[in-house]
Formats: structure tokens, C-alpha cells, sequence
């Protein structure tokens, strides 16, 4: 009972670590790397269990080998991982070669064996198992199995305890590495027995009636008092944190789509193993009609089945369709009823983006949680791009790391390329590229997040802050003729955006977050509010006018009334032109500066120090600016000489200052308050939350991977689907070129996964 | 005390429509009454209303240069003060329709002690900002003090009807620098406002500066302001470490504090009654 880990790259591993010569097996594939020598001895000792094990691997699968020339062989696996398990015994030596319709070519170390194929009890998702019965040369006729081991465990022999003992232990530690594990065993069967079982198993695959049923029984008689040789694991060969991602995302109310160039299986491989399409949906279809009318009607009855009432005449979308032209336009979202996945191939996608398809292509896919577009083209790619942008009032988002990809950057709103081995084409048309999958989450929760709150912020307050400062001459209009005269000083109106009131509200739009990335990541609602335009919308520019009007009048009239009839406490006027400006100007700069301090949620010295020092600066200039010094200099230019000095020594000017700060924070304060209180958007609460757990002990960060639940760890070393068991005994598919045969080839080393999401 | 005279009963109305340059000039007195005695200095304002000041041709119609005594300034004045730069080809000084709509009505204030009136002094320095008079304002400087002569080759404002050098009679309140000349030059903000005429100082501790009584103001009016609707007044004043007497400031503390107070209480309540909705428990983690 060997345990075989195929990467076997361990924390201790590292470049300089002997790798193991496979030079005795002239087949082995080059880029294979492997560092665990006693396995590798134990093969070639011989030991009889590791061959077993080998031997297993090589024969119990439904993979088809590809020779084009002698010592090149290439796997054609319908799961990714099948394929690594064969690879994998093809390097220790126990090398698939050739399978016929009967019989199944090894070359076992060395020596070229050929197994009589008897039977295969194919994987489904029941079973979640598949065993292969074969004759070997020397005539022993063997039962090969490997399944899950939740499953595989019950129909161990008895004699094989502590074995199993020990695989759990080595099964709880892969899946804890979130690798995949399978469990295998076999039995060998007695001649007479299996005679008797082909016979019943024949007429079971030949009976009209209830054939699944019979032969489900038969396999689960054949399958039991398996002998355990061991577990295997495979290392998810996607990017770190990918279906972690794709989860967070989803949360976030993203809508994912795969657009891959990958056949069917394999697509909707991946979209299983990163947590795409998952059992807890109600259906996945499959859209793969080749002719227009199959398309539609699979789409039809699709959204038949996801909203019944969408067909009818009173659903408002008909009506919308029927009353407006053909111009393109806005289709709202509909909801389904489930969760649903839509899967769609190449060929049905090229009729589906037809002309009159199109809207229903877009409703239907649009209900779906997720879509996955399989063989598709890279002109496809940025065509279903396209569909979404022109239909969808969405911002859409491609990500990908292949040449193919780059039409469908170029295409949505946002590109994103992966750096990776594909080469550069798509990061180089990309608007943001990074090395990994995973890193699109902190792209999109927490620096585009940001980025949303920090301009619609500084929008904001860019517009408050010249509401506030412009509206003021509109009112005093009222009191000077309308003789455009200003209430500031020339030089305070020259300075206000470009020195006073520019280094704060810079500072807030670059450091501004209102919760940091780690609770951003953690809650991905939060990312909601800006899918749906919420911080800054016409509303929003509303209020920031209605508060930036009020200010302006609390700005203007506060000094109005403070100022009018009144006089200085050494009785010298105070109501004059000079004094009145500079009055209201030092109200509206703190006021301001005020309101940015209310709208900075994070508070970083820069802040500090750019607040702070406006308004330190503000004073500063507007005392040497009213200097004797610079108006014995420049007669003409100063002509406010004294009036800092005279009106901010006079104690009624402050009052005022303070009374127009207070009077226009009032209604800011309480509105936000009550807001919060009585009508919480869903980030308030979420933010609620944050600050209340804040006070707990800070949560861990988030874990890198997470564990696998026992009932996820196994089962994904095959297909989703039914195998290819019965296509492989009937003998139908092999033709020289199998039909499977794709460009895409799959090997241990040179993974490559593609998501687009959109 | 409002001394425009537009009522037919006002002792100056029939100053009414009187020219600047009337001579002599039209005098009328109004007798009045203080219900309280002034204890401390007590400030005599002018007050115009309805005068835009704060017009932006007006507030622009000066040139800060020839003010501040530069020479060449002061014979070629600057192009804001169009139209009144030059008169009959020779530059004005000061120029500019502030200087020229200055005010120059003369205040006199009695006390009628038993049917005497006892004049009262009313110092005309000391009106005017520190800096205005030492920084802002200056002479145009040359050989000699005389003034006269500092001011050849200019001509008096149209409407003034004395020239600059001839305000007052001491030199160091005499041309640019006089006070009344600078308080009027520092624009009021607001149409209606009052500028600072004259101090009355308190003589000594036992006595009042001003006792209730009976007291008559004697004008010479000079300044019309019948012609925009303008109005005259002349106001006492005494003052408070605060400045002049203005209740917009308490008045509007006393709103804003209760309106806190008021609003404190209203969201302390809501924020009882309401605060648990917002719990967070339809958030999952």
C-alpha cells in the first residue's frame, strides 16, 4: 500500500533536491519531476503491492492514447485528472500504450503486456466509482476499482483494516492540501463466478426494460470485498484560490461567465472544480443544437423551465418588446426561480448570436447564475462580450491569460490579463494584468472598490465645495446691485481650488477607505452599492447641490447678519467690503475643511497633515498677502492691507465663523444619522457589523485555501458525466483519430485553466 | 436718529433737494432726547441706507497707488477711476467715484442744559483703522510739508467743493490721510451701513459722557441722498467687548443651541426606538 502523491512537492522540496531518474523508463514524460526516491525504489524492486497499484492506475480509466510517433505518446483524457493518474503510471514505469475495443497494451516495466479488456463498470454519478475487470497474460482475472472513498470504503474486505486506517490518515492529509483524492482497490475473481456475472451482464445491458437499474445491481454485486492498495491525490491544477474567488465574486453579485475554447467536458470539469456549477443547482442545461431552430428551442424551453411566466403575453418584458422598435436596448434582469447553469457550445453559440437569437440568448443566459461557453472562438469570445454590453446595462469584465483572449479584452469595458505562461498578447491589450486568478478578487473587492468610493467622494465634495463657494456671490447679488461684485477677495477666489481646498480632497480620494481589505474581501456585499450606482447618481448630485445651496446661504448670511449695523469692539465700522470678505472666505474654507473632515473616513497623516496644513496655509498667505510689506510692494494687487489683522482679532467675527460651521455640519450630521437609523442600506449594516465585530479580536485573515469537506474531496478524479465506458467496449470510437482528439492537451506540468469571467 | 428730512415735518426738509454745492450750505437741527445716560466713550455713527457701496463699478473706482502717495500715480490716476479721472485735462485727486460721492455733511452735537446749549466735543481722530491711516493712506511726498504744493497740477473731485489739501486744518489729518476721508474710502459691504463720524471720550470717571437729557443735533446738509432713495441717519453709540450693539449673534446662538438641543433629544429617541433595527443579522458572514 504505497501512497502515492503525484506532485509530491512537499515545503522541504526545493530546486536543489535530487530528482528521481526515470532514465530506466524510456517513456516517461521528461517534464515529470519527482523526488521521492524509496517509491521510485520500490518499483523497481518489485514490490508486488506498488506494481498492483501501478498497474491499477494503467488500466482502470477510459483514456484514449495517442502514439503519432514511437516513444511521443499523449493522453486524450476526458478528466483532467484521469489523465494525470495514467501519466503517472506511465512514468513509474507501467506505461498505457494502446487500447483496443477487447484489450488494453502496457508496457510493464519494460516488458510490453496486453490485458484482455472484460468489462468496465462505468462512473456515474451515483456510483461515484469505476472498476475495470481484465484477464492479464498470465490468465488471473482481476476486478480494478477506484472511486471515492467515502464509497469505496464500504465495500472494502474485512482484511484490509489497518490499511485503511492508514489511507484515512493520508486521505484527511491530502485533502487538507486540497488535493483530490481517489481511493483504489481490486479483487481478484474467480473464474466460474465471473462467467456467471458476464452472462447477467449481458443480458442486464440488453434488457429493454430498467437496464440501468440491473446493471447498477450487478456492478454493486461484482464490487465488494475489494482489496485497498491505496489513495492517490492530485493536486488541483488550477490557480490557488479559484473557486474561493469565483465564491467571493458571485457573493459580490457578479455574474460569471466562462467563455473557453476547451471542449464541453472539460469546461464543465473546471466549472465544477472551482465551485461554478455545483450539485446544489436546480439544472445545468446544455445548449448544443447545431441547427437555429434546436438553439432556440433549447434556449425556449430553458426559460420555460427557469421562469414559466416569462412566455406570457402580460410579462413585461414581451411587452416591452413588442411596443419598442428594434433598435438595440435594456433588457432588465429577470429572475429565475433556482439557481441554474447554462452551458453552451461553439457551434450552438455561432446560430445563438445570430440576429433574431440574440434576446434570447441574453434572457436566457442572463437567468442562469452561470454561463459556460464552451469551443468557442476568439472572435466569439468578444461577440458574446459585445452581447452582453449592448443588451445589459452591465460593466463587463474579461479576463483571460491567451492570445485568444485578447479580442474579448479589447471588447468589455474592463480587460484583464493574466501574465502567465501563455506569453504577453493578452496582458499587453489588457487594462490591469496580474500573475493570478485569485488576485482579480482584491482587484475588484477592494482597490475597484475603493477606487468607486474614493471618486464618487471626491465628485462630492468637489461639487459641494464649489456650490458652496460660487453660490455665496449669487446672494450677495441681492445686496450689491447685481453688479457681479464678488464677496471674496480676487486672490482668495484664485487660490480657493488651487491651493486651499486642493490638498485635502486629494488626499481623501487617494487614501479614503471605508473599511480596510480585509473586511472588504470578507464581506463581498459590500461591492454591491456600486454595481448598482449608488454613491454617485443624479440623487446624489442633488443632495450635494441642495447641501452646497444651503451652505452658501448659511455662508452669506451668518456674516451678513453678524456684520449688519455692527461695529468693532473699538467702535470702528466693521460692516465694510474688506472685512465682510474676509469674514466670509475664513467661513467657508473651515467649513469646508470641516465637511471633508466629516466625508474622510480614513484618517492617514497625509490627511491630517493636508487639512491641517490648508488651513494653516490659508492663514499664512492671507496674512502676508494683507501685510504692509506686500502693499507698499504691489500697491494695486493687495489692496485688503490690514483687514486680516483688524476684523480676525474681533471676537464677534469668530463667533460668527463658528455659528456658520455649526449651522452647516447640523443638517449633515443629523441627516447621515438618521439615515443610518432609520433606513440602513445594506453596506450600513454590513459596516454595522464590521465595526461591532472590530471590537472583538480580529478575525483571522483569510485562510489561503480552504479545507475540503469530506464529502467534496473525492469523486472529481472523473468526469461529471456518464464515462465513456460503453463507447470504449462497443469499440465505435476507435478510428485513427479518435473523435475526443482536441488541441487541447492535457499534462501534469503545462496546466493551464482559463476562467473569463464577465 | 434719521435726518433725511422726507417727512414734511423733519426740521430738514427742506434740505431735501439741496445740491452739493449750495452755498451756504442748508442747516437744520433736530432736537432729541437720550431716555438713558452714555457711561462709557460714546461712538457717533453716520448711517446711509439704500447706498450700494458695494457696487462693482463703484468699489472698483479708485486707484490705491495714488492714495498711498505714489507721485506719478497721483498725476496719472489709474484707468478705473473713469469718469472721474480728469477734469478739464487735469487728474483728480483722489479720483474715483468713492472719493468723489464722499460724505460731507457736518455733525454737530448740543447738550440743552436749562435752554444753553453746551457744545460737545466730538474728536474727529482716531476713527480710522491703524493701518489704513499709516499704511494705506499716505500723502504724496516732496520737498516741504505744504501740501498745496504736494498737490499741484491736480484738481479737486467734481463734486467736492474744496480740494483734497483743504479737509481739515491740522496737517497730520489733512489730505489723503484726513480720517473722515479714509472711513469713507473703506467701502461698506452692504447697502445699508453706518460709518464711524466721530468719538465723544468720557471727560472723567464722575460723570456720565453723555447724560439723559435733552440734546440737538445741528447738520449742514450737504449730501443728498433723495435722488435714490437713500436715507440719513446719525447714530450713538456705546460698545461692548463684543463690538456694536447687533442681536443677530445672540439670537441666532440661542436659536442654533436650542435647535441642537432639540434635534439631540429627537435622535436620542429615534435612536432608542429604531436603533435595533438596523442589527445586522440578515448579513451573512
Amino acid at each position: 500500500g504505497d501512497v502515492y502523491d503525484m506532485s509530491g512537492q512537499r515545503i522541504e522540496i526545493n530546486e536543489n533536491t535530487e530528482k528521481v531518474d526515470f532514465s530506466y523508463n524510456q517513456l516517461a514524460d521528461p517534464k515529470f519531476a519527482f523526488y521521492d526516491h524509496s517509491l521510485v525504489e520500490a518499483v523497481k524492486l518489485g514490490d508486488v503491492p506498488t506494481h498492483r497499484f501501478f498497474r491499477l492506475l494503467s488500466l482502470c480509466h477510459t483514456v484514449m492514447p495517442e502514439e503519432k510517433k514511437e516513444g511521443n505518446l499523449v493522453y486524450q483524457a476526458q478528466s483532467p485528472d484521469e489523465g494525470a493518474l495514467v501519466t503517472a503510471a506511465r512514468n513509474f514505469g507501467f506505461v498505457f500504450r494502446a487500447r483496443t475495443p477487447e484489450t488494453i497494451t502496457v508496457m510493464e516495466m519494460g516488458e510490453i503486456k496486453i490485458y484482455k479488456l472484460l468489462a468496465i463498470l462505468d462512473f456515474n454519478n451515483v456510483r461515484k466509482r469505476m472498476s475495470v475487470i481484465v484477464r492479464s497474460p498470465e490468465g488471473d482475472l482481476t476486478l480494478y476499482c477506484k472511486g471515492a472513498d467515502t464509497i469505496l470504503y464500504e465495500l472494502l474486505h474485512s482484511s484490509c483494516d489497518s490499511l485503511k486506517e492508514e489511507t484515512t490518515e493520508h486521505l484527511n492529509e491530502f485533502a487538507g492540501e486540497g488535493l483530490r483524492t481517489l481511493v483504489v482497490a481490486y479483487k481478484n475473481l474467480d473464474e466460474d463466478y465471473f462467467q456467471d456475472w458476464i452472462r447477467r451482464h449481458h443480458e442486464a445491458s440488453t434488457a429493454l426494460e430498467g437496464r440501468e437499474d440491473k446493471l447498477s445491481e450487478l456492478y454493486e454485486e461484482i464490487e465488494k470485498d475489494l482489496m485497498l492498495l491505496g489513495a492517490t491525490a492530485i493536486e488541483d491544477k488550477l490557480q490557488d484560490g479559484v473557486p474561493q474567488t469565483i465564491e467571493t465574486l458571485a457573493k459580490a453579485n457578479i455574474k460569471i461567465w466562462v467563455l473557453t475554447g476547451d471542449k464541453q467536458e472539460t469546461a464543465m470539469n473546471i466549472g465544477y472544480s472551482c465551485n461554478l456549477l455545483n450539485d446544489d443547482m436546480e439544472d445545468v442545461f446544455i445548449i448544443e443544437g447545431s441547427t437555429s431552430d434546436d438553439v432556440l428551442n433549447e434556449l425556449r424551453n430553458a426559460r420555460k423551465k427557469m421562469k414559466p411566466d416569462s412566455f406570457l403575453d402580460s410579462d413585461e418584458i414581451n411587452i416591452q418588446f413588442e411596443k419598442s422598435s428594434k433598435k438595440p436596448k435594456i433588457i432588465p434582469d429577470e429572475q429565475a426561480n433556482g439557481v441554474y447553469g447554462l452551458v453552451i457550445t461553439g457551434h450552438s453559440l455561432a446560430y445563438a448570436l445570430e440576429g433574431n437569437l440574440e434576446l434570447e440568448l441574453v434572457r436566457t443566459a442572463c437567468m442562469c447564475k452561470v454561463v459556460i461557453c464552451c469551443r468557442v472562438t476568439p472572435l466569439q469570445k468578444a461577440q458574446v462580450v459585445e452581447l452582453v454590453k449592448k443588451y445589459k446595462k452591465a460593466v463587463t469584465l474579461a479576463i483571460g491569460d491567451g492570445a485568444n483572449d485578447v479580442s474579448m479584452i479589447k471588447t468589455a469595458h474592463i480587460g484583464v490579463g493574466i501574465s502567465g505562461q501563455e506569453g504577453m498578447q493578452a496582458v499587453l491589450s489588457s487594462d490591469f494584468s496580474f500573475a493570478q486568478f485569485r488576485y482579480l478578487q482584491r482587484l475588484l473587492l477592494v482597490h475597484g472598490r475603493w477606487s468607486y468610493i474614493r471618486m464618487c467622494k471626491f465628485l462630492k465634495y468637489f461639487f459641494y465645495k464649489n456650490f458652496a463657494f460660487t453660490l455665496v456671490h449669487f446672494w450677495y447679488g441681492f445686496f450689491s446691485g447685481f453688479s457681479a461684485q464678488t464677496v471674496y477677495d480676487e486672490w482668495f477666489i484664485t487660490l480657493y481650488n488651487l491651493v486651499y481646498t486642493s490638498l485635502p480632497v486629494l488626499g481623501m480620494s487617494l487614501f479614503d477607505q471605508d473599511v480596510d481589505d480585509r473586511w472588504s474581501m470578507l464581506f463581498p456585499q459590500l461591492y454591491v452599492p456600486g454595481q448598482e450606482n449608488l454613491y454617485f447618481n443624479k440623487m446624489v448630485f442633488v443632495k450635494c447641490m441642495l447641501q452646497g445651496i444651503y451652505s452658501s446661504l448659511i455662508l452669506f448670511f451668518i456674516p451678513y447678519g453678524a456684520m449688519y449695523n455692527t461695529m468693532r469692539s473699538d467702535g470702528k465700522a466693521v460692516a465694510d467690503y474688506q472685512s465682510f470678505a474676509l469674514m466670509a472666505q475664513t467661513c467657508l474654507l473651515i467649513v469646508v475643511s470641516v465637511q471633508i473632515g466629516l466625508d474622510t473616513s480614513y484618517w492617514t497623516v497625509v490627511n491630517q497633515f493636508f487639512i491641517w496644513g490648508s488651513l494653516s496655509v490659508y492663514f499664512a498667505i492671507t496674512f502676508t498677502m494683507y501685510s504692509d510689506g506686500m502693499y507698499l510692494i504691489f500697491t494695486a494687487s493687495f489692496p485688503f492691507v490690514g483687514t486680516a489683522r483688524n476684523t480676525l482679532s474681533q471676537p464677534n467675527v469668530w463667533l460668527a465663523i463658528f455659528l456658520s460651521i455649526t449651522l452647516c455640519v447640523l443638517p449633515v450630521v443629523g441627516f447621515r444619522f438618521l439615515k443610518a437609523q432609520l433606513k440602513p442600506t445594506p453596506s450600513d449594516k454590513v459596516l454595522l457589523k464590521i465595526k461591532e465585530a472590530k471590537k472583538r479580536p480580529p478575525p483571522p485573515s483569510p485562510k489561503r485555501r480552504l479545507r475540503r469537506t469530506s464529502t467534496r474531496r473525492s469523486g472529481y478524479a472523473f468526469s461529471h458525466q456518464h464515462g465513456f465506458g460503453a463507447l470504449i467496449m462497443s469499440g465505435r470510437n476507435m478510428r485513427p483519430k479518435s473523435p475526443f482528439a482536441t488541441t487541447g492537451t492535457f499534462s501534469p506540468n503545462s496546466d493551464k485553466h482559463k476562467h473569463k469571467g464577465l | 436718529i434719521d435726518y433725511t428730512g422726507t417727512e414734511p415735518s423733519s426740521p430738514c426738509n427742506k434740505c431735501l433737494n439741496v445740491s452739493w454745492d449750495s452755498t451756504p450750505p442748508c442747516t437744520c437741527t433736530i432736537n432729541f432726547t437720550l431716555e438713558h445716560s452714555f457711561e462709557s466713550n460714546v461712538f457717533m455713527y453716520y448711517g446711509l441706507s439704500n447706498f450700494y457701496q458695494n457696487h462693482r463699478r463703484y468699489v472698483k473706482s479708485r486707484d490705491d497707488s495714488q492714495l498711498n502717495g505714489d507721485n506719478s500715480s497721483l498725476l496719472n490716476p489709474s484707468k478705473e477711476c473713469e469718469p472721474y479721472r480728469t477734469n478739464e485735462d487735469k487728474p483728480i485727486a483722489p479720483c474715483g467715484a468713492i472719493a468723489n460721492s464722499m460724505f460731507n455733511d457736518t455733525l454737530e452735537l448740543y447738550r440743552i442744559d436749562n435752554d444753553t446749549r453746551i457744545p460737545i466735543t466730538l474728536i474727529k481722530k482716531g476713527i480710522a483703522w491703524w493701518t489704513d491711516k499709516n499704511v494705506k493712506f499716505r500723502n504724496p511726498t516732496g520737498d516741504g510739508n505744504n501740501l498745496t504744493a504736494l498737490f499741484q497740477g491736480t484738481t479737486k473731485p467734481v463734486n467736492w467743493p474744496k480740494p483734497v489739501y483743504m479737509l481739515d486744518s491740522e496737517p497730520d489729518n489733512n489730505g489723503f490721510i484726513n480720517e473722515d476721508f479714509i472711513v469713507w474710502m473703506r467701502t461698506a459691504a452692504l447697502p445699508t451701513f453706518r460709518k464711524l463720524y466721530r468719538l465723544i471720550e468720557r471727560k472723567n470717571n464722575l460723570q456720565p459722557t453723555l447724560q439723559a437729557g435733552k440734546y440737538s443735533l445741528d447738520i449742514a446738509y450737504n449730501y443728498p441722498v433723495h435722488s435714490f432713495d437713500g436715507r440719513k441717519r446719525m447714530i450713538l453709540s456705546t460698545i461692548s467687548w463684543m463690538g456694536g450693539k447687533n442681536p443677530f449673534l445672540g439670537i441666532a446662538y440661542i436659536t442654533v443651541g436650542s435647535i441642537c438641543f432639540f434635534l439631540g433629544v429627537v435622535l436620542l429617541i429615534i435612536h432608542h426606538k429604531y436603533g435595533n433595527r438596523n442589527t445586522s443579522a440578515d448579513i451573512p458572514n
